[in-house]
């Protein structure tokens, strides 16, 4: 399974994208949006429902992207590239890559159904779900996927009381073959997922995990350490789940039987955690140990 | 070839003489069997196409959008609340400019639920940019789906074919299967102006200013307001590539010559009635027996509703002297949509018909020639203009 992993040395030095963008200062997800075209490459056709990456692209009649992109509406992302594909088939064009790409709030609530009906269809295209945690686009306002206890607009003083919805999970459960989670501080990792999923027929689902400055109250020059405290922490994890089998990868991999750093060390980093309390972060904390003692035994080979 | 089939059969048939490629439908009554005749169609290969069977209304137009961006010509069909649920992506394959053709098959809309049909679904999506054409039998049925990417086509604009649920979707009765080199004569392959291309990047439908702003050789780029405004103005040129399009057809064909209003016994009429759909036909029989009684009247059934052919409707309507609309839908607190867009046709012209509003079958309520005839000769004997409170008939309070 072991493939050869990226490099900053032999990273394809073509870019997609082209200097200049409206991203905000310390984006998260312009990180992985320049790494993740480079993955795709040029025979690529992308699909972006409104969100974030909308702004980024630009202004008509100006883009920031090489690629070509249809922009559709906020529900539809999934639906569209399966448009998208039916007629790269009609057309006999077999070799296009459809790319959907879209928020965590466009992915994990109003676009769910379409998503889960272009799995269910077996729908060969990428859908890359890039994860801010909340509706950034119109300002901060919780979404699905929004963790428990952050402070968002329209959570504004006790934070969102509710969990965090286990998107990949669900899409994992449609039965798909590839299914894998990145984060922005780890592009090389999120480009060799994005590199295996082209090879894959079928549905293949990456959740990037993307820090946002704007959103989360740190400064810009701190995404990928932030980005990297998540995952150094265990409360967001690289892994892929390939044909149903799962296994850690990159640096949560190397966690493994390794003290990872508590959770509040990355609380205090941002703005969104002020409402916590320390029964808050020891309850969030144990719910951290429990998912991480069960990944121990999964790689001990118990399930 | 003559066959006698139903209306939604026509339909399918006419989808597959167009040489659609992208099929993408979600079941709802009374379209269902339509979609269902396309699935049969491509999975047995008689269609060569690809069939999509999404999840929703919304994704089903969504595939359309997507599919005609990327240069293929698409196809979906729904009723009622399916078309309601598309609503958001009406606007958009409008404002995107894309020559998409959809079957409505025209149902009532719940709350509460009804099956039946009235024709409130369509022409309530009457401001989404899209040209609706509405038909009254089967032959009307597959020949307006095949002209119907024609006009599309030209205008780069989407067409709605709306035709009654039941009362023409499911009744069998004869029609022309025209030829498939005819067809490809009268609408040949689609090679559309653009479309999504990796040797040729381009990002569509990106955020817009209100203002025209420069892209980077320089050029003028439209504003929004301007984007806006060459859709409306494409749309108006609509109703000359309406006529165009059916003076070719008849060409060919040898069917049409009457590319915005149908006309039975109107040519001397002193009073005229004007609904939309089947019960344009329906009215004959009460035209024909009041004819019988020498009243001097005719019906006109409307087929293209969107851009309002006004010049040809006013021209119509001059020197008669009681104009009576019927119709199965309703502007809630005013009156029949069909009703205002009649009289705004009629203002700054000379002629002041008489000018009524009669809204009967609702949610299917059953429409009898009987009292069809009553309304239409009591009206004409009154002679009486009842500007905005429409007659409501049938109904059982
Ligand atoms: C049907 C519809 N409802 C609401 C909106 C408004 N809207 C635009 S972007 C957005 C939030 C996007 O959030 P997410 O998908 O998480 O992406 P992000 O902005 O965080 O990058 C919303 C609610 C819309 N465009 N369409
Ligand atoms: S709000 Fe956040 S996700 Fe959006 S552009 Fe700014 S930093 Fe990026």
């Amino acid at each position: 399974m072991a493939t050869k992993k990226t490099t900053i040395l032999n990273l394809p030095e073509e870019e997609y994208v082209h200097p200049g963008n409206r991203a905000c200062a310390g984006c998260g997800l312009s990180i992985v949006y320049k790494t993740g075209l480079k993955a795709l490459g040029r025979d690529s056709i992308l699909v972006v429902p409104p969100s974030c990456l909308t702004v980024l692209q630009g202004l008509y009649p100006i883009a920031a992207t090489q690629l070509p992109c249809l922009n559709v509406t906020f529900a539809s992302t999934a639906a569209a590239a399966t448009g998208v594909l039916a007629a790269m088939r009609a057309q006999k064009r077999p070799d296009v890559q459809v790319a959907a790409w879209a928020g965590d709030g466009g992915t994990s609530d109003i676009g769910l159904q379409a998503l889960s009906g272009a799995c269910e269809r077996g729908e060969d295209f990428i859908f890359i779900c890039y994860d801010n945690e909340a509706y950034m686009n119109t300002g901060v306002q919780r979404s699905g996927t929004t963790p428990q206890h952050v402070l968002t607009t329209t959570t504004p003083f006790t934070g969102k009381h509710q969990r965090k919805k286990d998107v990949p999970a669900i899409i994992a459960a449609h039965g798909i073959d590839y299914v894998a989670t990145a984060s922005a501080a780890y592009p090389l990792d999120f480009y060799d997922k994005v590199v295996k999923a082209k090879s894959i027929p079928g549905p293949k689902y990456i959740h990037v995990h993307t820090p946002c400055p704007a959103g989360w109250g740190f400064s810009p020059r701190y995404t990928v350490k932030i980005g990297r405290m998540a995952v150094e922490t265990g409360l967001f994890d690289l892994y892929e789940r390939e044909k149903g089998q799962f296994r850690l990868t990159g640096a949560s991999e190397k966690m493994l039987g390794k003290k990872r750093k508590p959770v509040a060390e990355y609380f205090i980093t941002q703005n969104r955690f002020k409402g916590m309390d320390e029964e808050k972060i020891q309850s969030l904390q144990a719910e951290v140990d429990e998912k991480w003692a069960g990944y121990e035994k999964i790689a001990q080979g118990v399930c | 070839m003559h066959i006698i089939e139903a209306g939604n059969v026509a339909a399918a048939m006419g989808v597959k003489l167009a040489g659609v490629q992208v099929v993408a439908a979600y079941p709802i009554t009374p379209q269902t069997p339509l979609t269902e005749k396309l699935s049969e169609l491509v999975d047995s290969r008689e269609m060569d196409a690809q069939y999509i069977p999404v999840e929703s209304e919304h994704s089903a137009l969504s595939v359309c959008i997507a599919a005609s961006s990327a240069g293929s010509r698409a196809f979906t069909a729904t009723s009622a609340n399916g078309l309601l649920y598309m609503n958001e992506q009406l606007h958009w394959a409008a404002g995107a400019r894309l020559p998409i053709v959809m079957c409505v098959v025209n149902r009532g809309i719940g709350a509460p639920w009804t099956v039946w049909n009235d024709h409130q679904d369509a022409m309530s999506q009457r401001d989404t940019g899209w040209i609706q054409l509405y038909c009254c039998d089967h032959q009307q049925i597959i020949d307006t789906v095949i002209q119907a990417f024609a006009i599309a086509e030209t205008v780069r604009a989407p067409v709605m074919v709306c035709y009654d649920g039941y009362i023409l979707s499911h009744t069998y009765m004869p029609f022309d299967i025209p030829d498939q080199a005819d067809v490809e004569k009268f609408l040949p392959a689609f090679t559309p102006d653009w479309a999504l291309n990796p040797q040729c990047p381009a990002n569509l439908n990106t955020v817009t200013l209100p203002e025209p702003r420069a892209d980077v050789r320089g050029n003028t780029a439209p504003g929004y307001m301007e984007i806006r405004h060459n859709l409306h103005t494409d749309l108006r040129r609509t109703i000359d590539v309406t006529a165009d399009t059916d003076t070719k057809f008849k060409d060919i064909f040898g069917r049409g010559g009457q590319p915005f209003i149908e006309s039975y016994f109107c040519d001397d009429a002193e009073h005229v009635v004007v609904c939309m759909g089947s019960l344009s036909y329906q009215m004959r029989d009460v035209i024909d027996e009041l004819r019988k009684e020498g009243v001097s009247v005719g019906v006109y059934g409307l087929r293209l509703y969107r851009p309002f052919p006004d010049r040809a409707v006013a021209e119509a309507l001059d020197g008669r002297k009681n104009v009576l609309v019927f119709e199965k839908a309703l502007s809630y607190g005013y009156e029949g949509p069909l009703f205002s867009d009649i009289k705004a046709a009629l203002y700054g012209t000379d002629s002041l018909p008489k000018i009524r509003n009669f809204i009967l079958g609702l949610g299917g309520r059953e429409i009898r020639t009987r009292a069809l005839y009553q309304a239409v000769k009591t009206a004409c004997n009154e002679n009486q203009s009842k500007p905005h409170e429409p007659d409501f008939i049938g109904l059982k309070l």
